[in-house]
Protein backbone atom coordinates (compact mmCIF):
# COMPACT_ATOMS: atom_id res chain seq x y z
CA UNK A 1 0.00 0.00 0.00
CA UNK A 2 1.26 3.48 -0.79
CA UNK A 3 2.24 5.79 2.00
CA UNK A 4 -0.46 8.44 2.46
CA UNK A 5 0.58 11.68 0.88
CA UNK A 6 1.27 14.41 3.40
CA UNK A 7 0.31 17.64 1.72
CA UNK A 8 0.89 20.26 4.45
CA UNK A 9 4.55 19.69 5.29
CA UNK A 10 6.52 18.25 2.37
CA UNK A 11 9.85 16.76 3.19
CA UNK A 12 8.73 15.71 6.61
CA UNK A 13 9.58 12.11 7.46
CA UNK A 14 7.11 11.34 10.18
CA UNK A 15 3.73 10.26 8.75
CA UNK A 16 1.20 11.78 11.13
CA UNK A 17 -1.73 9.92 9.63
CA UNK A 18 -0.16 6.50 9.53
CA UNK A 19 -1.03 3.93 12.17
CA UNK A 20 0.98 0.71 11.79
CA UNK A 21 -1.12 -2.32 10.99
CA UNK A 22 -4.22 -0.42 9.94
CA UNK A 23 -3.50 -0.74 6.23
CA UNK A 24 -3.05 -4.50 6.68
CA UNK A 25 -6.38 -4.85 8.49
CA UNK A 26 -8.01 -2.71 5.78
CA UNK A 27 -6.58 -5.07 3.16
CA UNK A 28 -7.97 -8.03 5.10
CA UNK A 29 -11.40 -6.34 5.20
CA UNK A 30 -11.46 -5.75 1.47
CA UNK A 31 -10.37 -9.32 0.73
CA UNK A 32 -13.05 -10.53 3.15
CA UNK A 33 -15.67 -8.38 1.41
CA UNK A 34 -14.81 -9.50 -2.09
CA UNK A 35 -13.45 -13.05 -1.91
CA UNK A 36 -16.84 -14.72 -1.26
CA UNK A 37 -18.58 -12.70 -3.98
CA UNK A 38 -15.73 -13.41 -6.39
CA UNK A 39 -16.02 -17.15 -5.69
CA UNK A 40 -19.76 -17.02 -6.18
CA UNK A 41 -19.40 -15.25 -9.52
CA UNK A 42 -16.57 -17.55 -10.65
CA UNK A 43 -18.59 -20.72 -10.08
CA UNK A 44 -21.51 -19.28 -12.01
CA UNK A 45 -19.27 -19.92 -15.04
CA UNK A 46 -18.43 -23.49 -14.03
CA UNK A 47 -19.00 -26.13 -16.67
CA UNK A 48 -19.62 -28.87 -14.10
CA UNK A 49 -22.52 -29.47 -11.73
CA UNK A 50 -20.62 -28.50 -8.62
CA UNK A 51 -20.19 -25.22 -6.79
CA UNK A 52 -16.89 -26.45 -5.35
CA UNK A 53 -15.14 -28.35 -8.13
CA UNK A 54 -13.96 -26.29 -11.11
CA UNK A 55 -14.48 -28.11 -14.41
CA UNK A 56 -13.83 -25.39 -16.94
CA UNK A 57 -15.48 -22.24 -18.22
CA UNK A 58 -19.00 -22.32 -19.61
CA UNK A 59 -22.12 -20.19 -19.85
CA UNK A 60 -24.19 -23.31 -19.39
CA UNK A 61 -25.80 -22.30 -16.10
CA UNK A 62 -26.84 -18.91 -17.39
CA UNK A 63 -28.62 -20.72 -20.21
CA UNK A 64 -30.22 -23.11 -17.70
CA UNK A 65 -31.42 -20.23 -15.53
CA UNK A 66 -32.62 -18.29 -18.57
CA UNK A 67 -34.62 -21.30 -19.77
CA UNK A 68 -36.11 -22.07 -16.35
CA UNK A 69 -39.75 -21.07 -16.45
CA UNK A 70 -39.93 -20.54 -12.69
CA UNK A 71 -36.95 -18.20 -12.84
CA UNK A 72 -38.50 -16.28 -15.72
CA UNK A 73 -41.77 -15.83 -13.85
CA UNK A 74 -40.01 -14.84 -10.64
CA UNK A 75 -37.86 -12.33 -12.52
CA UNK A 76 -40.85 -10.71 -14.20
CA UNK A 77 -42.70 -10.64 -10.87
CA UNK A 78 -39.71 -9.10 -9.09
CA UNK A 79 -39.43 -6.39 -11.73
CA UNK A 80 -43.18 -5.66 -11.75
CA UNK A 81 -43.29 -5.40 -7.96
CA UNK A 82 -40.11 -3.32 -7.75
CA UNK A 83 -41.20 -0.93 -10.52
CA UNK A 84 -44.72 -0.44 -9.11
CA UNK A 85 -43.57 -0.14 -5.51
CA UNK A 86 -40.83 2.28 -6.46
CA UNK A 87 -43.26 4.40 -8.49
CA UNK A 88 -45.82 4.56 -5.66
CA UNK A 89 -43.18 5.17 -2.98
CA UNK A 90 -41.49 7.90 -5.01
CA UNK A 91 -44.77 9.68 -5.75
CA UNK A 92 -45.92 9.81 -2.13
CA UNK A 93 -42.39 10.53 -0.88
CA UNK A 94 -42.03 13.48 -3.27
CA UNK A 95 -45.25 15.01 -1.97
CA UNK A 96 -44.26 14.33 1.63
CA UNK A 97 -40.84 15.90 1.05
CA UNK A 98 -42.49 19.02 -0.40
CA UNK A 99 -44.71 19.19 2.67
CA UNK A 100 -41.98 18.73 5.25
CA UNK A 101 -39.01 20.72 3.94
CA UNK A 102 -38.48 24.45 3.50
CA UNK A 103 -41.24 25.17 5.97
CA UNK A 104 -41.13 26.52 9.51
CA UNK A 105 -41.64 23.85 12.21
CA UNK A 106 -45.34 23.03 12.36
CA UNK A 107 -47.54 20.97 14.68
CA UNK A 108 -47.08 17.29 13.93
CA UNK A 109 -44.04 17.84 11.74
CA UNK A 110 -41.87 15.62 13.89
CA UNK A 111 -44.60 12.98 13.99
CA UNK A 112 -44.76 12.89 10.18
CA UNK A 113 -40.98 12.57 10.02
CA UNK A 114 -40.99 9.74 12.58
CA UNK A 115 -43.78 7.86 10.78
CA UNK A 116 -42.06 8.13 7.41
CA UNK A 117 -38.82 6.75 8.86
CA UNK A 118 -40.53 4.09 10.93
CA UNK A 119 -39.76 1.23 8.48
CA UNK A 120 -36.04 1.91 9.04
CA UNK A 121 -36.35 1.28 12.77
CA UNK A 122 -38.68 -1.70 13.07
CA UNK A 123 -37.03 -5.11 12.43
CA UNK A 124 -38.19 -6.54 9.13
CA UNK A 125 -39.44 -9.74 10.71
CA UNK A 126 -41.84 -7.77 12.94
CA UNK A 127 -43.30 -5.87 9.99
CA UNK A 128 -43.48 -9.14 8.04
CA UNK A 129 -45.44 -10.88 10.79
CA UNK A 130 -47.73 -7.86 11.19
CA UNK A 131 -48.48 -7.82 7.45
CA UNK A 132 -49.04 -11.57 7.43
CA UNK A 133 -51.75 -11.17 10.07
CA UNK A 134 -53.43 -8.12 8.53
CA UNK A 135 -53.30 -9.28 4.92
CA UNK A 136 -54.63 -12.70 5.93
CA UNK A 137 -57.72 -10.92 7.30
CA UNK A 138 -58.04 -8.71 4.22
CA UNK A 139 -57.66 -11.72 1.91
CA UNK A 140 -60.52 -13.52 3.64
CA UNK A 141 -62.68 -10.40 3.69
CA UNK A 142 -62.16 -9.40 0.04
CA UNK A 143 -61.16 -12.63 -1.69
CA UNK A 144 -58.44 -10.74 -3.56
CA UNK A 145 -55.05 -12.46 -3.49
CA UNK A 146 -53.11 -10.76 -6.29
CA UNK A 147 -49.81 -8.93 -6.39
CA UNK A 148 -51.39 -5.86 -4.76
CA UNK A 149 -50.39 -6.95 -1.27
CA UNK A 150 -46.74 -7.35 -2.23
CA UNK A 151 -46.72 -4.00 -4.03
CA UNK A 152 -48.36 -2.21 -1.08
CA UNK A 153 -45.95 -3.80 1.42
CA UNK A 154 -42.91 -3.00 -0.72
CA UNK A 155 -44.09 0.54 -1.43
CA UNK A 156 -44.50 1.18 2.30
CA UNK A 157 -41.02 0.09 3.36
CA UNK A 158 -39.49 1.88 0.35
CA UNK A 159 -40.99 5.26 1.35
CA UNK A 160 -38.08 6.35 3.60
CA UNK A 161 -35.52 5.31 0.98
CA UNK A 162 -37.27 7.44 -1.64
CA UNK A 163 -37.97 10.27 0.81
CA UNK A 164 -34.49 10.87 2.22
CA UNK A 165 -32.65 11.69 -1.07
CA UNK A 166 -35.55 13.90 -2.25
CA UNK A 167 -35.60 15.73 1.06
CA UNK A 168 -31.82 16.19 0.95
CA UNK A 169 -32.09 17.61 -2.56
CA UNK A 170 -34.88 20.01 -1.62
CA UNK A 171 -33.01 21.26 1.43
CA UNK A 172 -29.95 22.04 -0.64
CA UNK A 173 -31.94 23.90 -3.31
CA UNK A 174 -31.59 27.61 -3.91
CA UNK A 175 -34.87 29.43 -3.22
CA UNK A 176 -34.03 32.40 -5.42
CA UNK A 177 -35.18 30.81 -8.71
CA UNK A 178 -38.62 30.22 -7.31
CA UNK A 179 -38.76 33.72 -5.82
CA UNK A 180 -37.73 35.10 -9.21
CA UNK A 181 -40.45 33.08 -10.97
CA UNK A 182 -43.04 34.41 -8.55
CA UNK A 183 -41.75 37.95 -9.10
CA UNK A 184 -42.28 37.43 -12.81
CA UNK A 185 -45.96 36.65 -12.21
CA UNK A 186 -45.75 32.87 -12.55
CA UNK A 187 -48.65 31.12 -10.85
CA UNK A 188 -47.69 28.76 -7.99
CA UNK A 189 -48.40 25.80 -10.27
CA UNK A 190 -46.25 27.21 -13.08
CA UNK A 191 -43.44 27.84 -10.61
CA UNK A 192 -43.69 24.29 -9.36
CA UNK A 193 -43.94 22.73 -12.81
CA UNK A 194 -41.22 24.78 -14.48
CA UNK A 195 -38.79 25.52 -11.65
CA UNK A 196 -39.19 23.36 -8.54
CA UNK A 197 -39.83 20.02 -10.21
CA UNK A 198 -36.92 20.19 -12.69
CA UNK A 199 -34.58 21.35 -9.92
CA UNK A 200 -35.56 18.52 -7.59
CA UNK A 201 -35.59 15.83 -10.28
CA UNK A 202 -32.09 14.44 -9.51
CA UNK A 203 -33.33 13.74 -5.98
CA UNK A 204 -36.45 12.06 -7.35
CA UNK A 205 -34.40 9.89 -9.74
CA UNK A 206 -32.00 8.93 -6.95
CA UNK A 207 -34.86 8.17 -4.56
CA UNK A 208 -36.73 6.02 -7.05
CA UNK A 209 -33.58 4.08 -7.88
CA UNK A 210 -32.88 3.38 -4.22
CA UNK A 211 -36.47 2.29 -3.70
CA UNK A 212 -36.22 0.01 -6.75
CA UNK A 213 -33.06 -1.70 -5.48
CA UNK A 214 -34.45 -2.04 -1.94
CA UNK A 215 -37.64 -3.64 -3.27
CA UNK A 216 -35.72 -5.94 -5.61
CA UNK A 217 -33.57 -7.16 -2.69
CA UNK A 218 -36.29 -7.83 -0.18
CA UNK A 219 -36.58 -11.35 1.18
CA UNK A 220 -38.19 -11.32 4.61
CA UNK A 221 -41.35 -9.29 4.04
CA UNK A 222 -41.93 -10.90 0.64
CA UNK A 223 -41.57 -14.37 2.15
CA UNK A 224 -44.38 -13.65 4.62
CA UNK A 225 -46.69 -11.59 2.40
CA UNK A 226 -46.62 -13.57 -0.86
CA UNK A 227 -49.47 -15.92 -1.68
CA UNK A 228 -48.76 -19.35 -3.07
CA UNK A 229 -47.01 -19.15 -6.46
CA UNK A 230 -45.95 -15.53 -5.97
CA UNK A 231 -42.23 -16.09 -5.59
CA UNK A 232 -39.96 -13.18 -6.40
CA UNK A 233 -36.40 -13.88 -7.46
CA UNK A 234 -34.97 -13.69 -3.90
CA UNK A 235 -37.64 -15.91 -2.34
CA UNK A 236 -37.25 -18.36 -5.22
CA UNK A 237 -33.52 -18.51 -4.49
CA UNK A 238 -34.16 -18.95 -0.77
CA UNK A 239 -36.40 -21.91 -1.58
CA UNK A 240 -33.73 -23.40 -3.84
CA UNK A 241 -31.11 -23.30 -1.09
CA UNK A 242 -32.95 -26.07 0.75
CA UNK A 243 -32.36 -28.42 -2.15
CA UNK A 244 -29.13 -29.55 -3.72
CA UNK A 245 -27.41 -26.43 -4.89
CA UNK A 246 -26.19 -26.20 -8.48
CA UNK A 247 -24.36 -23.29 -10.12
CA UNK A 248 -27.77 -22.15 -11.43
CA UNK A 249 -28.26 -20.17 -8.22
CA UNK A 250 -24.79 -18.68 -8.76
CA UNK A 251 -25.78 -17.65 -12.27
CA UNK A 252 -28.98 -15.94 -11.04
CA UNK A 253 -27.01 -14.23 -8.25
CA UNK A 254 -24.41 -13.03 -10.72
CA UNK A 255 -27.07 -11.55 -12.98
CA UNK A 256 -28.74 -9.78 -10.03
CA UNK A 257 -25.35 -8.57 -8.86
CA UNK A 258 -24.66 -7.11 -12.29
CA UNK A 259 -27.97 -5.20 -12.21
CA UNK A 260 -27.16 -3.82 -8.73
CA UNK A 261 -23.66 -2.71 -9.72
CA UNK A 262 -24.98 -1.04 -12.88
CA UNK A 263 -27.72 0.85 -11.02
CA UNK A 264 -25.29 1.82 -8.29
CA UNK A 265 -22.70 3.11 -10.75
CA UNK A 266 -25.40 5.17 -12.46
CA UNK A 267 -26.43 6.51 -9.05
CA UNK A 268 -22.85 7.54 -8.26
CA UNK A 269 -22.36 9.19 -11.65
CA UNK A 270 -25.64 11.11 -11.23
CA UNK A 271 -24.55 12.22 -7.78
CA UNK A 272 -21.17 13.38 -9.01
CA UNK A 273 -22.56 15.39 -11.91
CA UNK A 274 -24.82 17.23 -9.52
CA UNK A 275 -21.95 18.66 -7.52
CA UNK B 1 -53.79 23.63 17.01
CA UNK B 2 -55.47 27.01 17.42
CA UNK B 3 -59.22 27.21 16.95
CA UNK B 4 -60.81 30.32 15.48
CA UNK B 5 -58.12 32.89 14.71
CA UNK B 6 -58.14 35.94 16.93
CA UNK B 7 -59.50 39.09 15.21
CA UNK B 8 -56.83 41.54 14.15
CA UNK B 9 -54.09 38.99 13.63
CA UNK B 10 -56.46 36.87 11.58
CA UNK B 11 -54.58 37.28 8.29
CA UNK B 12 -51.35 35.96 9.70
CA UNK B 13 -53.05 33.17 11.64
CA UNK B 14 -55.06 32.13 8.59
CA UNK B 15 -51.90 31.99 6.49
CA UNK B 16 -50.25 29.85 9.14
CA UNK B 17 -53.25 27.53 9.34
CA UNK B 18 -53.29 27.23 5.53
CA UNK B 19 -49.60 26.37 5.51
CA UNK B 20 -50.06 23.68 8.16
CA UNK B 21 -53.01 22.26 6.23
CA UNK B 22 -50.97 22.24 3.00
CA UNK B 23 -48.08 20.41 4.71
CA UNK B 24 -50.34 17.76 6.19
CA UNK B 25 -52.21 17.30 2.89
CA UNK B 26 -48.93 16.78 1.03
CA UNK B 27 -47.76 14.23 3.58
CA UNK B 28 -51.16 12.49 3.75
CA UNK B 29 -50.70 9.91 0.93
CA UNK B 30 -47.37 8.74 2.38
CA UNK B 31 -48.84 8.55 5.87
CA UNK B 32 -51.87 6.64 4.61
CA UNK B 33 -49.67 4.09 2.85
CA UNK B 34 -47.50 3.65 5.93
CA UNK B 35 -50.48 3.35 8.25
CA UNK B 36 -52.02 0.69 6.01
CA UNK B 37 -48.93 -1.39 5.31
CA UNK B 38 -46.38 -0.65 8.04
CA UNK B 39 -47.33 1.13 11.26
CA UNK B 40 -50.99 0.15 11.53
CA UNK B 41 -50.39 -3.61 11.30
CA UNK B 42 -47.95 -3.30 14.21
CA UNK B 43 -50.88 -2.39 16.45
CA UNK B 44 -52.69 -5.52 15.30
CA UNK B 45 -49.68 -7.55 16.43
CA UNK B 46 -50.02 -6.02 19.90
CA UNK B 47 -53.67 -7.13 19.98
CA UNK B 48 -52.83 -10.62 18.74
CA UNK B 49 -50.24 -11.08 21.47
CA UNK B 50 -52.96 -11.06 24.14
CA UNK B 51 -55.37 -13.45 22.42
CA UNK B 52 -55.91 -17.20 22.70
CA UNK B 53 -54.14 -19.32 20.03
CA UNK B 54 -56.46 -21.21 17.69
CA UNK B 55 -55.82 -24.91 17.26
CA UNK B 56 -54.14 -24.86 13.86
CA UNK B 57 -53.26 -21.27 13.12
CA UNK B 58 -54.64 -17.84 13.80
CA UNK B 59 -56.35 -16.81 17.01
CA UNK B 60 -59.51 -17.18 19.04
CA UNK B 61 -60.86 -13.77 20.02
CA UNK B 62 -60.51 -14.28 23.77
CA UNK B 63 -58.19 -12.38 26.04
CA UNK B 64 -55.24 -14.43 27.29
CA UNK B 65 -51.84 -13.80 28.82
CA UNK B 66 -50.57 -17.14 27.58
CA UNK B 67 -48.68 -15.68 24.61
CA UNK B 68 -46.58 -13.39 26.78
CA UNK B 69 -46.26 -16.04 29.51
CA UNK B 70 -44.77 -18.47 27.02
CA UNK B 71 -42.06 -16.04 25.93
CA UNK B 72 -40.08 -16.94 29.06
CA UNK B 73 -41.92 -19.83 30.68
CA UNK B 74 -42.94 -23.29 29.74
CA UNK B 75 -45.95 -25.23 31.00
CA UNK B 76 -45.75 -28.99 31.02
CA UNK B 77 -48.51 -30.60 28.93
CA UNK B 78 -49.15 -33.38 31.41
CA UNK B 79 -48.81 -32.08 34.95
CA UNK B 80 -49.09 -28.33 34.30
CA UNK B 81 -45.84 -27.58 36.14
CA UNK B 82 -44.27 -24.28 35.21
CA UNK B 83 -40.63 -23.95 34.31
CA UNK B 84 -38.38 -21.59 32.38
CA UNK B 85 -38.58 -22.07 28.62
CA UNK B 86 -34.98 -23.22 28.15
CA UNK B 87 -35.24 -23.42 24.37
CA UNK B 88 -36.31 -19.78 24.21
CA UNK B 89 -33.63 -18.64 26.64
CA UNK B 90 -30.99 -20.40 24.55
CA UNK B 91 -32.23 -18.60 21.45
CA UNK B 92 -32.33 -15.20 23.20
CA UNK B 93 -28.80 -15.78 24.49
CA UNK B 94 -27.59 -16.82 21.03
CA UNK B 95 -29.20 -13.74 19.45
CA UNK B 96 -27.67 -11.40 22.02
CA UNK B 97 -24.19 -12.94 22.00
CA UNK B 98 -23.95 -13.31 18.22
CA UNK B 99 -25.16 -9.72 17.74
CA UNK B 100 -22.67 -8.42 20.30
CA UNK B 101 -19.78 -10.43 18.83
CA UNK B 102 -20.74 -9.28 15.34
CA UNK B 103 -20.65 -5.67 16.53
CA UNK B 104 -17.25 -6.09 18.20
CA UNK B 105 -15.62 -7.93 15.29
CA UNK B 106 -16.98 -5.53 12.66
CA UNK B 107 -15.72 -2.64 14.81
CA UNK B 108 -12.23 -4.18 15.07
CA UNK B 109 -12.14 -4.70 11.30
CA UNK B 110 -14.11 -1.62 10.32
CA UNK B 111 -12.25 0.98 12.37
CA UNK B 112 -8.87 0.47 10.66
CA UNK B 113 -10.60 0.11 7.29
CA UNK B 114 -12.49 3.38 7.67
CA UNK B 115 -9.31 5.06 8.93
CA UNK B 116 -7.40 3.73 5.95
CA UNK B 117 -10.00 5.15 3.53
CA UNK B 118 -10.18 8.49 5.34
CA UNK B 119 -6.41 8.95 5.11
CA UNK B 120 -6.23 8.34 1.34
CA UNK B 121 -5.92 11.38 -0.95
CA UNK B 122 -9.44 12.78 -1.55
CA UNK B 123 -9.71 11.53 -5.14
CA UNK B 124 -8.91 7.93 -4.13
CA UNK B 125 -11.39 7.98 -1.25
CA UNK B 126 -14.42 7.91 -3.52
CA UNK B 127 -13.16 4.74 -5.18
CA UNK B 128 -12.45 2.94 -1.88
CA UNK B 129 -15.80 4.05 -0.56
CA UNK B 130 -17.48 2.75 -3.69
CA UNK B 131 -15.79 -0.60 -3.04
CA UNK B 132 -17.42 -0.70 0.41
CA UNK B 133 -20.76 0.41 -0.99
CA UNK B 134 -21.08 -2.35 -3.60
CA UNK B 135 -21.30 -5.21 -1.07
CA UNK B 136 -23.57 -3.00 1.04
CA UNK B 137 -26.14 -2.77 -1.76
CA UNK B 138 -25.72 -6.34 -2.93
CA UNK B 139 -28.65 -8.55 -2.08
CA UNK B 140 -28.30 -9.90 1.46
CA UNK B 141 -29.33 -13.34 0.29
CA UNK B 142 -26.61 -13.39 -2.37
CA UNK B 143 -23.98 -12.41 0.19
CA UNK B 144 -25.17 -15.04 2.64
CA UNK B 145 -25.15 -17.57 -0.14
CA UNK B 146 -21.57 -16.58 -1.03
CA UNK B 147 -20.48 -17.20 2.58
CA UNK B 148 -22.31 -20.52 2.54
CA UNK B 149 -20.18 -21.63 -0.40
CA UNK B 150 -17.03 -20.52 1.40
CA UNK B 151 -17.64 -22.36 4.68
CA UNK B 152 -19.27 -25.57 3.45
CA UNK B 153 -17.38 -28.84 3.82
CA UNK B 154 -16.34 -28.87 0.16
CA UNK B 155 -15.97 -25.08 0.16
CA UNK B 156 -12.80 -23.09 -0.45
CA UNK B 157 -12.01 -22.61 3.26
CA UNK B 158 -11.90 -26.33 3.96
CA UNK B 159 -10.27 -27.31 0.66
CA UNK B 160 -7.52 -24.73 1.09
CA UNK B 161 -6.89 -25.70 4.69
CA UNK B 162 -6.73 -29.35 3.62
CA UNK B 163 -4.44 -28.59 0.68
CA UNK B 164 -2.18 -26.63 3.00
CA UNK B 165 -2.07 -29.58 5.37
CA UNK B 166 -3.57 -27.69 8.32
CA UNK B 167 -6.44 -30.14 8.67
CA UNK B 168 -6.97 -33.65 7.35
CA UNK B 169 -10.72 -33.86 7.19
CA UNK B 170 -13.10 -30.96 6.56
CA UNK B 171 -14.29 -29.13 9.67
CA UNK B 172 -18.04 -28.79 9.92
CA UNK B 173 -18.58 -25.02 9.97
CA UNK B 174 -21.82 -24.70 8.00
CA UNK B 175 -24.92 -25.03 10.19
CA UNK B 176 -23.07 -23.98 13.36
CA UNK B 177 -23.10 -20.76 15.38
CA UNK B 178 -19.65 -20.01 13.95
CA UNK B 179 -21.06 -20.03 10.43
CA UNK B 180 -23.83 -17.64 11.50
CA UNK B 181 -21.26 -15.34 13.14
CA UNK B 182 -18.98 -15.36 10.08
CA UNK B 183 -21.96 -14.62 7.87
CA UNK B 184 -23.19 -11.77 10.07
CA UNK B 185 -19.73 -10.15 10.23
CA UNK B 186 -19.48 -10.40 6.46
CA UNK B 187 -22.97 -9.07 5.83
CA UNK B 188 -22.83 -6.15 8.28
CA UNK B 189 -19.19 -4.99 7.90
CA UNK B 190 -20.10 -2.23 5.37
CA UNK B 191 -22.71 -0.90 7.82
CA UNK B 192 -19.89 -0.36 10.32
CA UNK B 193 -17.39 1.15 7.89
CA UNK B 194 -19.69 3.78 6.36
CA UNK B 195 -20.61 5.78 9.53
CA UNK B 196 -17.06 5.39 10.88
CA UNK B 197 -15.73 6.83 7.66
CA UNK B 198 -18.19 9.73 7.83
CA UNK B 199 -16.84 10.60 11.28
CA UNK B 200 -13.18 10.14 10.34
CA UNK B 201 -13.43 12.21 7.18
CA UNK B 202 -14.08 15.24 9.38
CA UNK B 203 -11.22 14.40 11.75
CA UNK B 204 -8.91 17.38 12.20
CA UNK B 205 -5.43 15.91 11.80
CA UNK B 206 -3.85 19.04 13.26
CA UNK B 207 -4.99 17.73 16.63
CA UNK B 208 -3.22 14.44 15.93
CA UNK B 209 -0.11 16.36 14.93
CA UNK B 210 -0.31 18.44 18.11
CA UNK B 211 -0.47 15.28 20.19
CA UNK B 212 2.65 13.91 18.51
CA UNK B 213 4.40 17.24 19.04
CA UNK B 214 3.63 16.82 22.73
CA UNK B 215 5.44 13.47 22.69
CA UNK B 216 2.37 11.23 22.73
CA UNK B 217 3.01 7.68 21.56
CA UNK B 218 1.07 6.25 18.62
CA UNK B 219 -1.09 4.20 20.97
CA UNK B 220 -1.88 7.21 23.12
CA UNK B 221 -2.75 9.30 20.08
CA UNK B 222 -5.09 6.57 18.92
CA UNK B 223 -6.83 6.03 22.26
CA UNK B 224 -6.76 9.58 23.62
CA UNK B 225 -7.20 11.70 20.49
CA UNK B 226 -8.58 9.78 17.51
CA UNK B 227 -11.04 7.45 19.25
CA UNK B 228 -12.69 10.20 21.36
CA UNK B 229 -12.99 12.46 18.31
CA UNK B 230 -14.70 9.83 16.16
CA UNK B 231 -16.82 8.43 19.01
CA UNK B 232 -20.13 9.48 17.36
CA UNK B 233 -19.13 7.35 14.37
CA UNK B 234 -18.28 4.40 16.62
CA UNK B 235 -21.63 4.62 18.39
CA UNK B 236 -23.56 5.05 15.13
CA UNK B 237 -21.76 2.14 13.45
CA UNK B 238 -22.24 -0.15 16.46
CA UNK B 239 -25.97 0.60 16.62
CA UNK B 240 -26.35 0.21 12.86
CA UNK B 241 -24.78 -3.24 13.11
CA UNK B 242 -26.28 -4.37 16.42
CA UNK B 243 -29.93 -3.60 15.60
CA UNK B 244 -30.20 -5.50 12.32
CA UNK B 245 -28.10 -8.32 13.80
CA UNK B 246 -30.62 -8.74 16.59
CA UNK B 247 -33.45 -9.05 14.06
CA UNK B 248 -31.46 -11.04 11.47
CA UNK B 249 -33.54 -13.66 9.70
CA UNK B 250 -31.94 -14.70 6.40
CA UNK B 251 -28.37 -15.24 7.62
CA UNK B 252 -29.20 -17.52 10.60
CA UNK B 253 -31.78 -19.36 8.51
CA UNK B 254 -29.38 -20.14 5.66
CA UNK B 255 -26.15 -20.62 7.63
CA UNK B 256 -27.62 -21.95 10.90
CA UNK B 257 -29.57 -24.58 9.03
CA UNK B 258 -32.77 -24.58 11.07
CA UNK B 259 -31.39 -25.61 14.43
CA UNK B 260 -29.18 -22.62 15.24
CA UNK B 261 -32.11 -20.24 15.42
CA UNK B 262 -32.13 -16.59 16.37
CA UNK B 263 -35.17 -14.61 17.59
CA UNK B 264 -36.51 -13.94 14.07
CA UNK B 265 -36.45 -17.64 13.20
CA UNK B 266 -38.23 -18.46 16.45
CA UNK B 267 -40.91 -15.91 15.55
CA UNK B 268 -41.32 -17.44 12.09
CA UNK B 269 -41.64 -20.89 13.66
CA UNK B 270 -44.66 -19.75 15.70
CA UNK B 271 -46.42 -18.63 12.54
CA UNK B 272 -45.50 -21.84 10.73
CA UNK B 273 -45.05 -25.22 12.33
CA UNK B 274 -45.37 -23.90 15.90
CA UNK B 275 -48.91 -22.70 15.17
CA UNK B 276 -48.92 -20.30 18.07
CA UNK B 277 -49.66 -16.87 16.68
CA UNK B 278 -50.07 -15.09 20.05
CA UNK B 279 -46.66 -16.36 21.18
CA UNK B 280 -45.18 -15.26 17.84
CA UNK B 281 -46.81 -11.83 18.27
CA UNK B 282 -45.48 -11.52 21.84
CA UNK B 283 -41.99 -12.52 20.68
CA UNK B 284 -42.18 -9.91 17.90
CA UNK B 285 -43.07 -7.24 20.43
CA UNK B 286 -40.21 -8.40 22.67
CA UNK B 287 -37.76 -8.05 19.78
CA UNK B 288 -39.19 -4.64 18.91
CA UNK B 289 -38.83 -3.53 22.54
CA UNK B 290 -35.14 -4.50 22.57
CA UNK B 291 -34.55 -2.65 19.32
CA UNK B 292 -36.29 0.44 20.69
CA UNK B 293 -34.14 0.24 23.85
CA UNK B 294 -31.00 0.12 21.71
CA UNK B 295 -32.23 3.13 19.72
CA UNK B 296 -33.03 5.03 22.91
CA UNK B 297 -29.54 4.30 24.20
CA UNK B 298 -28.18 5.63 20.91
CA UNK B 299 -30.23 8.84 20.96
CA UNK B 300 -29.27 9.57 24.59
CA UNK B 301 -25.62 8.87 23.90
CA UNK B 302 -25.66 11.10 20.85
CA UNK B 303 -27.28 14.04 22.59
CA UNK B 304 -24.77 13.70 25.43
CA UNK B 305 -21.87 13.64 22.96
CA UNK B 306 -23.28 16.66 21.18
CA UNK B 307 -23.66 18.63 24.39
CA UNK B 308 -20.11 17.87 25.34
CA UNK B 309 -18.64 18.54 21.91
Amino acid sequence: MAEPALQPTPGRRFAVRRIPGFATIAAVSFVLLYAPIATLVAYAFNAGDSIALWEGFSLRWFAVAWGNELVQEATVRSLVVAASASAVATAVATMAALGTTRTAPFPGGMLIYALINQPLMVPEIVTAVALLIVFAMVKIATGYSGLGYLIAAHAAFCVPFAYLPIRARLEGMDLSYETAAADLYATPWQTFRRITLPLMSPGIVAGSMLAFVISLDDVVITEFVKSAGQDTLPTYMLGQLRRAVTPEVNAISTALLAVTVLLLSAFFVLNRQRR
Amino acid sequence: MAGAPAPGRSGEAAARAARIRRNWLLAAPALLLLLLAASGPLLVVVVYSVLEPAEYSGVVWELSGEGWFRVLFHRDIFDETVGLADAHLTIFWRSASISLLTTIITLLLGFPTAYFIATRPPRQRTLWLFLVTIPFWTNLLIRTFAIMEVVRNQGILNSWAMAAGIIETPIQILYTDTAVLIGMVYVYLPLMVLPLYAAMERLDFRLVEAAYDLYASRWRVLTRVIVPLVKPGIVAGSILVFIPSLGAYVTPRVLGGGKNMMISNLIELQFGEGRNWPLGAALSMTLLAFVMLALLFYVRNMSRLERRG
